[in-house]
């Protein structure tokens, strides 16, 4: 970790793989994270209305109840379990090929510090794209709500608006993105830590990508409890 | 020159390389020979610093590697050129940025300067037009010939070729053999080449270090190897019935 964290080679050429990686993992990640976003937000608004039929519950508990899971859990919890499994794999195999190709070891023999030019533009990156994906995903979830609440009559538009607008609290979000600043951490480093610690062949490349999934998706887990006990 | 004076390594409990000494020259083209497994690659990678050796000390052109910070490694690492069994290009740059990426890294060269000393090297390699292509659309040929312009793209002092014939066909390989031998004496570099290919040996060995089972056996050079009376270097240079007939 500390050779991760330590100062890029060459300030120009640290720029240019940020945006490169900001393009890899976060914009090549939109479709997945809009579809799943707008799919699941309606579903999360169907179930409520399914459970909330009881007169005495106000048809605007479907839109608050919809826009506070999709903020406080779905958008940076499950979007970030989903990352782990697209973004982490890619990471773990492409730096894990790098290595039994000898490419990391050619960067070795020029001098540079392989573990930070290959790793720390990925952990920068996800810290500040994901922040935006989720954020985009929020938006959907609450957009694909809204959806099942016009077209299959969950509860009127009117009362779902009032429900999603009601008591915005904005440490939510706060909360939501710090969560997700630390996810993108989680996935990036232990997925690059396996990728870099990656030796033999095609079959090592695979088993590092699948642990740095599930050690990332595990961790995820583990630390969404600690920052939900920390933070609400 | 490149000198390593009683170095050996090992894994675990296995030592691969056992206390050897041997001064590589400049301008020659020194090879390391000897048996897949016997720890030439080893050997190289100790001296290149991927490895750190168990005991002993490699000098740089008398500069004492081993005992070196790894930012005060960095400036010998800056003038070696490595070029590796495989190749190790960057999969996702073409030619033309894999033979720039160390000029992007090391050098303030504006971009047109780069571009130049890039189509240099590439000229020199034998290779033109080429430079848009990404090193999964070029052969293992031309990927040799691509990773030896990366290795000189710096004007390295010290080049490195860890088998730089394995998978090519005997002309391809005379051809890269030929082309390694040519620039070494050109710049005057210090060239460790990690063979076991005995057309290698005969064609280009200046200076010839016979590796057995993690230790130095002979030195000597291409003239001397076919005479020697050393018995596992005649096992191993008299392998095939095509060299055991050439004898006779």
């Amino acid at each position: 970790m500390k050779k991760v964290f330590s100062k890029p080679e060459k300030g120009p050429v640290f720029r240019q793989q940020l945006f490169t990686e900001m393009d890899n993992l976060g914009v090549d990640s939109l479709g997945i994270v809009a579809i799943i976003s707008v799919f699941m937000g309606a579903v999360v608004a169907m179930q409520t209305g399914y459970n909330t039929t009881s007169a005495w519950i106000p048809e605007y508990t479907v839109g608050f109840t919809t826009r506070e899971s999709i903020i406080l859990e779905f958008s940076n919890t499950i979007i970030c379990l989903i990352l782990a499994g697209k973004v982490g794999s890619r990471i773990a195999s492409e730096i894990g090929t790098m290595r039994v190709t000898e490419q990391i070891d050619a960067l070795e023999v020029m001098g540079i510090n392989s573990a930070s030019f290959l790793i720390l533009p990925k952990i920068v990156a996800a810290m500040l794209i994901f922040p935006v994906l989720v954020i985009i995903s929020m938006f959907l979830g609450i957009l694909g709500g809204w959806f099942a609440a016009a077209w299959m009559n969950v509860v009127t538009v009117s009362a779902y608006y009032d429900g999603i607008t009601l008591d915005l609290i904005p440490f939510e979000i706060f909360y939501s993105i710090v969560k997700t600043i630390a996810f993108s951490l989680i996935i990036t480093s232990v997925s690059g830590f396996y990728g870099f610690n990656a030796y033999g062949g095609a079959l090592e490349v695979g088993r590092a990508s699948t642990k740095a999934v599930v050690m990332s998706s595990i961790l995820i887990i583990l630390f969404n409890l600690v920052i939900t006990q920390l933070m609400l | 020159m490149i000198e390593t004076r009683n170095i050996s390594k090992g894994f675990a409990d296995k030592k691969v390389i056992k206390d050897i000494s041997v001064i590589f020259e400049r301008g020659k083209t020194n090879l390391i020979i000897g048996p897949s497994g016997s720890g030439k690659t080893v050997l190289m990678k100790c001296i290149v610093g991927l490895l750190d050796v168990d005991e002993g000390h490699i000098l740089f052109d008398d500069r004492p590697f081993t005992e070196m910070s790894f930012n005060e490694k960095k400036v010998i690492r800056q003038e070696i050129g490595m070029m590796f069994q495989g190749g190790a290009l960057f999969d996702s740059m073409n030619v033309e940025e894999n033979v720039m990426f160390p000029l992007t890294l090391f050098t303030k060269k504006s971009l047109e300067e780069k571009r130049d000393r890039v189509n240099f090297c590439l000229k020199r390699v034998n290779l033109e037009n080429v430079n848009k292509l990404y090193p999964a659309e070029i052969s293992g040929g031309m990927k040799k010939r691509v990773a030896i312009a990366r290795a000189i793209a710096m004007n390295p002092s010290y080049l490195f070729c860890d088998e730089p014939n394995s998978g090519l066909d005997p002309k391809t390989s005379i051809l890269i053999d030929n082309l390694i031998s040519e620039i070494t004496q050109e710049y005057q570099m210090t060239t460790v080449i990690n063979t076991h290919d005995m057309n290698s040996v005969i064609e280009i060995g200046d200076k010839i270090a016979f590796v057995y089972t993690g230790k130095l056996w002979w030195v000597g050079d291409k003239h001397q190897i076919l005479d020697t009376d050393n018995a596992e270097l005649n096992n191993f240079v008299y392998a095939t019935e095509l060299t055991r007939r050439l004898k006779k």
